[in-house]
């Protein structure tokens, strides 16, 4: 019975992405599309990341843009002051941001709820200062630009190239992470979310796994955040911001909590819309607020778990 | 074999001694229980003895080793396990998850394991299943284990929790009221489960406030009052004890006492 079930709950979803992934290019009338499309799955790899942490583990994280920045500027830095090839830099970075993470999960994952979403959100504007104030190694505000990304001698550009380069490392950190809900960490993951308590009866060293899953969830933050430097081929602070990590949450919530099909969801979602509403000009944004509200309020779970909830209530 | 030893512990809350010098032992094997008026200190020393509260004064022995200030996942490792006087169901899971993972500490993939969904995961995820399954039936809970938990009645939860527990293999497993607010029948099934419990080796510590039930099942019985030790014996000479009563319903409540204790 249910072996089966878990494994179908796995892989149907990832089937169903690449399948979308490879067909939704039928559609593109334009370069503008790939383009869209690969800042929806740089977005979504954070997402996937920062959902492990939030939407399984229950742990709240307002400065996870901090580590989009730490990657953004690894690409950027590596290559201009110390010579080195784009993709080293980019592995650089991630290692960085989980030693960075581990540094700073370490006592700040002690705290809980709002506590622990005030310190995070310390973090973030700390990282932010300090990419705009070391402007020697920074460019400072103004930013600083990224070469491009050279795999095994090819030099990566287009926007199409992107849009495969991405979405193929977006179905990686996918599969990653999906596999991880059926496992031993992902059901004590999920039982910290519900009861810590409970989980430290039964074993669960509750302070180390949340430490593991916040490194893993800075490491995926890292690594999209240097994709969306070397794809934009600029870089500033902004990247690193407090409304970038803001918009890293709202995409977790509004695709739906530990939902890691809702990580793309929802980053389609925030990256498309502003597009789609540009035509509106001055109440883009007001626009933008609304729709998010208007999901929320009807769709309460978030996109996909809300969905899914009134579909297998129709299919009964 | 002394499984568990406490010797006079006591912690104190802001100047009030919840527990106040309790010296306890308990063999293995037996069904050990922990009544007492309420307010009297028996969830205060269950918090002591699984490690959610570290004593101001005394040890804790676990199977000859002290353990006293060690963490609950450390004394999980050694083979303690809890339920809770208010429930503490995972509500996010299925019913088989939640007892899935009280195998936690048997299982021994890493991070990076799980994430590539290494053959050894799935070997180990169909053991897990196996063994929670096992644990949900013995509480009579096996059909129900893809439902949410989320969906079960009350009694159906007070019986997972123990399951979740069971599942763990614990050398000492303590029940914190597992009968309150179940109805005679639900009470009549948990009697079945602490005794089947039992009858496997597992050293049961019980709090429970239905009389009858503790009478039914225990091997001895440890009486609190105010945070102090008041008698331990067998159910039979803890249910002649006049203090009991007393404490309990006060002098002129032993109509109702006797009543109680059956």
């Amino acid at each position: 019975m249910s072996v089966r079930s878990l494994a179908e709950r796995r892989y149907l979803p990832v089937l169903a992405i690449v399948v979308l992934i490879a067909t939704a290019p039928l559609f593109f009338h334009s370069l503008f599309y790939y383009r869209i499309g690969a800042l929806v799955f740089i977005f979504a790899l954070a997402v996937v990341g920062l959902n492990l942490l939030m939407g399984f583990a229950g742990q709240v994280s307002l400065g996870h843009a901090g580590f989009l920045g730490i990657g953004a500027y690894a690409v950027a830095i590596g290559p201009t002051f110390f010579g080195l090839p784009p993709w080293a830099s980019l592995i650089i970075g991630g290692v960085l941001s989980g030693v960075v993470a581990f540094a700073v999960g370490r006592p700040i994952l002690q705290l809980r709820g709002h506590y622990l979403a005030v310190a995070t959100l310390g973090f973030g504007v700390l990282i932010s200062i300090v990419l705009t104030n070391e402007a020697e190694w920074t460019g400072g505000p103004d930013g600083m630009n990224v070469p491009h990304l050279v795999l095994f001698g090819w030099t990566v550009r287009g926007a199409d190239v992107w849009y495969w380069l991405t979405g193929a490392t977006f179905i990686g950190g996918f599969v990653l992470a999906g596999n991880m809900v059926d496992s031993p960490t992902g059901r004590a993951l999920q039982a910290i979310h519900d009861s810590e308590i409970a989980a430290r009866i039964l074993g669960v060293d509750v302070a180390s796994k949340k430490l593991t899953i916040f490194i893993i969830s800075a490491v995926y933050a890292s690594v999209a955040g240097s994709y969306l430097a070397l794809f934009n081929g600029l870089v500033t602070p902004e990247v690193a911001g407090f409304l970038r990590s803001i918009e890293l949450v709202a995409m977790v919530v509004l695709g739906g909590m530990g939902s890691v099909v809702g990580a793309l969801v929802g980053a389609a979602v925030l990256v498309v819309l502003p597009q789609a509403l540009t035509v509106f000009h001055e109440y883009e944004q007001a626009l933008l607020g609304l729709i998010i509200m208007v999901f929320m309020i009807f769709l309460r779970r978030g996109i996909v778990p809300s969905l899914a909830a009134t579909l297998s209530g129709w299919r009964r | 074999m002394m499984i568990l030893h406490a010797e006079q512990l006591a912690i104190g809350f802001g100047g009030v001694r919840a527990v106040d010098g309790v010296t306890l032992g308990i063999e293995s094997g037996q069904v050990f229980s922990i009544i007492g008026p309420n307010g009297s200190g028996k969830t205060t020393l269950f918090n002591l003895i699984s490690g959610i509260y570290v004593p101001n004064d005394g040890i804790i022995q676990l199977a000859g080793e002290t353990v006293t200030g060690l963490a609950p996942e450390a004394l999980a490792r050694r083979g303690l396990s809890r339920t809770f006087q208010n429930l503490q169901i995972f509500f996010r899971m299925s019913v088989l998850e939640n007892v899935m993972v009280g195998r936690h500490r048997h299982e021994r993939t890493g991070i990076l394991a799980d994430m590539l969904h290494w053959p050894s995961v799935k070997r180990q995820n169909e053991e897990t299943q196996k063994a929670a399954l096992a644990a949900l039936a013995r509480v009579g809970l096996a059909d129900l284990a893809e439902r949410p938990a989320s969906s079960l009645s009350y009694g159906a939860l007070k019986r997972l929790e123990i399951a979740r527990a069971l599942a763990s293999e614990p050398r000492v497993l303590l029940l914190d009221e597992p009968a309150a607010g179940c109805n005679s029948v639900e009470t009549q099934e948990i009697d079945r489960v602490i005794r089947s419990i039992a009858k496997d080796g597992v050293t049961v510590v019980l709090v429970e406030h239905d009389m009858r039930l503790v009478m039914n099942v225990s091997d001895r019985v440890h009486v609190l009052s105010q945070g102090k030790t008041l008698t331990e014996g067998t159910p039979e000479q803890v249910r002649s004890n006049a203090d009991v009563i007393e404490a309990y319903l006060g002098v002129h409540g032993s109509q109702e006492a006797m009543r109680a204790f059956g």
